[in-house]
This record gives C-alpha cells, sequence and structure tokens, in this order.
C-alpha cells in the first residue's frame, strides 16, 4: 500500500483537477492517518499523563482532566526530598555510575569479540556465537541466588561492583551481537586500500576503520546504557541503602502514610528519569532502529 | 591433495595463527559470562540438592544443611513440605503451594502477551511502513514506551490503574485493577503489551522492507485486493523475521519479574516464578535455588520446542522462497 502511495502520488496531482479522487483512495488516506494517530496515542499517551500530574497539585493526583490543571514544581521538590527515607537524587547518580561503567567495561570486551566474530575465520566459532546468544537466554532469577549468596560473602552486597559485574553478562550477548552485524557491513576493502597505500595495520585500523566504526559503537553504547539503567530484578536483592539504582528506589518510593503511595511525587520522579532517555531516543532514533533490528532480521 | 605440502602447511600456521588471535579476542566475554552466568547456573544446581538450614519442622531441631536428595524438587512438584507430622501437602498460602499457579500465571502472561504483541506489532509496522510526512516523529514516538524503564512503567501503570484512577474514569468501570485476581493479571499484560509492541512493531517492520515492491505491483496488476496482497504476499513472506521477534519474546515474557513484582506488590495472583523465586531466596536459598533450575529447565525446554518447531519452519519459508524465486 505505501508503494501505491508514493508511485501514483504525482499522477493523482497532476490530474485532480479533471477527475476528482477517488473515493476509494479517499477511505485509504482517512484509514491511514487514523492509524497513525492511534500510533501515536499509544506512544505518547501515558507518558503525556504521568508528565500531566507530575506537574499537577498533589491534592488533585486523581483529577482526570486531560490537560494541565494546578501547575506546581512541588512534586518535584518531594522526589528528592530526603525526609522520608528515599534518596532520589542518589539514586540517579548510581543508575549513571552503575550504567556508565556497564557501558564501557562492555563495550570495551564487546569491541573485540565482536571484531573476531565479524572478521575472522576461526576454529568454534559458531561454538562462541552459539555460546554468547544462549547467554542472553538464561532467566535471570537462575543467577540470583548464588550472586546473593556470593556477594554476600564477599561483603560486596551495597557496593557498585555487585551491580556492574551481573549487569556487564547481561548486556554483553546483546552487544557483541549488535556490534557484530555493523561490523560485518563496514567496507573493509578500504583498509586493504590504505595498506597498499602504505599504510601499517594500525594506522589503517586507527585512521580508516576506527571513524567508520565510531557510529556503530556509539549506536551500542546507547542501547547498552538503556539496557543496564533498566535492571531492577538483580539490584532489589543486591543493592545497599548507599547504591540503589533509580529502579529500586521508584519502586520503593515512601510517603508521609505508609498506607498512600505518593503518587504525584513518584510520577514527578519517573518523568526526571524518562526526559533525558526521551530526549536521547528523539535525537538518535534512527541509530537505536537500526540497533535494534540489527541481527533480528538477517537470521 | 594437489596442493604443494609446502604451501598447504604454511596456510595451515597462518589459520592457526588466525584462529589464536581471535581466540584471544573473545576470550574475555567468554570468561566474564563464565564468571557470572556460567557458575551461578552450576552452583545453582548443586545448592538445589542441599538442605536449607534452619529449624527443621519435622523434628524442632536446628540442622545444618547436609544433602537434600530430590527433597528441594518435590517441594515445589508435588506440594510436599515438611511439618510436625511429617511429609504433607503444603499448606495453601505459602510460597510452596502457589508453584503450579505461579507456572499457570507464567505460561498465561507469555501466550497472551506475545500474540497480543505480535498482532498489534504487525498493526503498527504497517503504519509505521507508509510514506507520510512526520514518519520519523511517529517512529521516535513509538520508542517511547520502549526507553522508559520497566520500573517505572509499572508505577506508571499502576498510578492510572488505581481505583479513581484514569483507566476506570475512561472506561466508566469501578474495577479493583491491582488486587482482583482476573482484573489484575490483565492489567500487568496490558502494561506489558505497551511497553514491548513497539519493539516488536519496529523488528517486523525491518522484515516488511526488506519484501520487493514489485512482488506487489505485480498482484495488483493481477487484480489482487488489499486483504489478498496481505494474506497471500506480506504475511509468508514477513514469516522467518516474525518468527524470530516472537521466539525472543517468548523467552523475555517467561522471564517476566518487574511490571507484575512491581505494579501488584503481594498480589498472589500475579505471581509469575520469577517472582516466587525472589520471595523463597531469603526464606531458603537451596529451596529457591531448586525453584530457580526448575524454571530454568521449563525455559529451556520451551526454546527447545520453538527453535524446533519455528526453526524449521522458518528455514522452510526460506527455501520455498528461493524455489519461488
Amino acid at each position: 500500500m505505501s508503494i501505491s502511495m508514493t508511485k501514483e502520488a504525482p499522477v493523482e496531482r497532476a490530474e485532480a483537477p479533471v477527475q476528482p479522487v477517488s473515493w476509494r483512495k479517499r477511505i485509504g488516506t482517512v484509514r491511514m492517518y487514523l492509524g497513525v494517530l492511534i500510533v501515536l496515542v499509544w506512544g505518547l499517551g501515558p507518558f503525556y499523563w504521568m508528565t500531566v500530574v507530575a506537574f499537577r497539585d498533589q491534592a488533585y493526583t486523581f483529577d482526570s482532566t486531560p490537560w494541565p490543571t494546578h501547575v506546581t514544581l512541588d512534586n518535584f521538590r518531594n522526589a528528592f526530598d530526603t525526609s522520608r527515607g528515599n534518596n532520589f537524587g542518589q539514586a540517579l547518580l548510581n543508575s549513571v555510575i552503575i550504567g556508565a561503567a556497564t557501558t564501557a567495561v562492555a563495550l570495551l570486551l564487546g569491541v573485540l569479540a565482536a571484531y573476531a566474530l565479524a572478521r575472522m575465520a576461526f576454529a568454534g566459532k559458531y561454538l562462541v556465537s552459539g555460546l554468547i546468544l544462549s547467554a542472553s537466554m538464561f532467566p535471570a532469577v537462575v543467577l540470583v541466588t548464588p550472586l546473593f549468596q556470593l556477594f554476600t560473602d564477599l561483603g560486596w552486597i551495597g557496593h557498585y561492583q555487585a551491580m556492574i559485574i551481573p549487569n556487564i553478562s547481561f548486556v554483553l550477548p546483546m552487544t557483541v551481537y549488535i556490534l557484530a552485524s555493523f561490523f560485518a557491513e563496514l567496507p573493509w576493502e578500504l583498509e586493504e586500500a590504505a595498506r597498499i597505500d602504505g599504510a601499517t595495520k594500525f594506522q589503517a585500523f586507527r585512521l580508516i576503520m576506527l571513524p567508520l566504526a565510531a557510529p556503530a559503537v556509539f549506536t551500542t553504547a546507547i542501547l547498552a546504557f538503556i539496557a543496564s539503567i533498566n535492571e531492577y530484578l538483580l539490584a532489589r536483592l543486591l543493592s545497599g541503602e548507599k547504591t540503589r539504582p533509580v529502579t529500586v528506589a521508584i519502586a520503593q518510593f515512601s510517603g508521609n502514610d505508609p498506607l498512600v503511595q505518593p503518587y504525584a511525587a513518584i510520577m514527578a520522579a519517573g518523568v526526571i528519569v524518562t526526559v533525558p532517555l526521551v530526549i536521547m531516543v528523539l535525537v538518535f532514533q534512527r541509530r537505536i532502529i537500526s540497533g535494534l533490528t540489527a541481527g533480528g532480521v538477517k537470521s | 591433495m594437489s596442493d604443494p605440502s609446502g604451501a598447504k602447511q604454511r596456510g595451515l600456521a597462518l589459520e592457526l595463527r588466525q584462529s589464536g588471535k581471535a581466540w584471544l579476542f573473545v576470550t574475555p566475554v567468554l570468561v566474564a559470562l563464565a564468571v557470572v552466568i556460567g557458575y551461578p547456573v552450576v552452583q545453582a544446581i548443586i545448592m538445589s540438592f542441599q538442605k536449607d538450614s534452619g529449624i527443621d519442622p519435622a523434628t524442632g531441631m536446628f540442622v545444618e544443611g547436609g544433602g537434600a536428595g530430590l527433597s528441594n524438587y518435590t517441594h515445589w512438584l508435588l506440594q510436599q513440605c515438611n511439618t510436625l507430622g511429617g511429609v504433607v501437602a503444603c499448606p495453601t498460602g505459602t510460597l510452596g503451594s502457589q508453584f503450579w499457579s505461579a507456572v499457570g500465571v507464567t505460561l498465561f502472561f507469555t501466550v497472551v502477551t506475545v500474540s497480543l504483541e505480535a498482532v498489534l506489532g504487525l498493526g503498527m509496522a504497517v503504519v509505521m511502513g507508509k510514506t507520510f510526512r512526520g514518519r520519523a516523529l511517529l517512529r521516535a514516538a513509538v520508542l517511547i514506551p520502549w526507553a522508559i524503564p520497566t520500573a517505572v512503567t509499572a508505577r506508571l501503570w499502576e498510578f492510572m490503574f488505581q481505583y479513581d484512577g484514569v483507566v476506570n474514569r475512561v472506561l466508566g468501570t469501578h474495577i479493583l485493577w491491582t488486587s482482583d485476581v482476573w482484573a489484575s493479571r490483565f492489567a500487568v499484560i496490558a502494561a506489558d503489551v505497551w511497553k514491548t509492541t513497539p519493539f516488536m512493531a519496529l523488528l517486523i517492520l525491518a522484515g516488511l522492507q526488506v519484501i520487493p515492491a514489485d512482488v506487489y505491483e505485480a498482484a495488483k496488476v493481477d487484480g489482487a485486493s488489499a486483504w489478498q496482497r496481505f494474506v497471500h504476499i506480506t504475511l509468508p513472506l514477513l514469516k522467518p523475521a516474525l518468527l524470530v521477534a516472537v521466539l525472543f519474546r517468548t523467552m523475555d515474557a517467561l522471564r517476566m519479574y518487574d511490571l507484575p513484582a512491581i505494579m501488584t506488590l503481594g498480589n498472589p495472583s500475579t505471581n509469575t516464578l520469577s517472582i516466587l523465586v525472589v520471595e523463597q531466596v531469603r526464606q531458603g536459598p537451596n529451596s529457591a535455588a531448586a525453584l530457580s533450575t526448575i524454571t530454568f529447565l521449563l525455559v529451556f525446554a520451551i526454546a527447545f520446542v520453538l527453535v524446533k518447531v519455528l526453526g524449521a519452519n522458518a528455514v522452510r519459508t526460506q527455501e520455498e522462497q528461493r524455489k519461488a524465486n
């Protein structure tokens, strides 16, 4: 159907004055924009509602007026308030520390493995890629009991490494797969050409291939960071009061009354976590989609 | 055979050297996976055959642990609990008694969410694949549910599903979405479908874009209707991409934890196997290890069947396509 839209559009425009657009085509257009509207509401609706409530006076949290009313910044102040046992500011910092460390190490290890898988022929290659793929299929709960005991014995509960090290392994399979499928598509013949022109192997890599591979590495970094920020199950058991990431902090957010959930402040906290991610998505939309769909379609 | 032996040997040496280097490159990843995934999996299996230390309800004595045989497994699978009166069926309300319901809930969530996500994702992909102004914006909008951390999604939908919340207002209903048995299950499903359908749609869209345009043109010339083109061209050609997406999503759904654990906190009717394991960890880690091993075997078995059935199906589809070409 998309073909009919693109290919016949000019013809239709040329003939429009003489021959009116067929009703069939009009219904098609209306249906398409209806579909677009539904998908837009799907994507933005709940996020919009979270934002409206975050900026609304908490006395009106359950008011269902669809546009912003009783606008205030109080909920954001409450989100960062530490007097009720919450420490959202610290949690934000913790998530950034855990996410950044996880992403950096996973990329460092992942780039090497992806290069080998994409560019080198070696015995056991399929075994390696099979192992890495099957590692991504393990349910995290299988790991939780032994890791909880091990990290308790090591005295790691409440330290960052208790979350960074498991997170690295969770994002590694994804990192390797996305990088390998990007690397396989790079124009490696340019490396050969540089070598012929007298560049050393290292120069060819650093001056020619690295700049070409940089966007792929960057895209993978975004995906690894988002995946790492998202982790909740292990962090719930392995984090301490000081190292709690935002996922755990938001899940356990408490208010004045233990029986009443402070939803206004929780929505404000949710907006603070989500807005940077939404900006990232808007800016890097094309790259993120290419990263997400790499590997998935070809295999 | 006809190669001069010198050249052959040199080729072999080169190959070995490259193999060595490649292994050097992949070893760090394999070590990292072995430490954090390999070790715990093996350790969990060992633990699952050990007794949990604590007061033995059968004797009233403190036990240090020791070999448990299969008792941790029969505890879950056959619902056998140790009590003062010996081994009895686990009383209702204990974690042990929730095993089969957790299996049911996990499978129910998996089947319903993955089917809904596949169908809705297909529709979404068709819309996103059309050419119109603002298409990039639409794709970015669809990425938002995917980018929001699951814990935030859970709190957001928990809030919307409150008794006074926006869902009941919009629907004009008075449903207790987070505490009612079936309503809470559908609340979790709604949140999961909202968050994950866009991801599915993007995978399907990538599959759609590989289908050559002239196939549609030819069918149109032959007078095929839009519906016929969809059923006889789009669906069969999309099958391999769709099956891969379904396989990945199924693996993901079987380990669902965050959404039900946060959204319907403390409501046993949405307890998945993953939730049951985490609740059990503090009560008795060895018993939890047995449960997590059962979960792993279940996921593994389902993955195996899916790969065998769907994988063979995908390969066959591709071969048919090749033959047709």
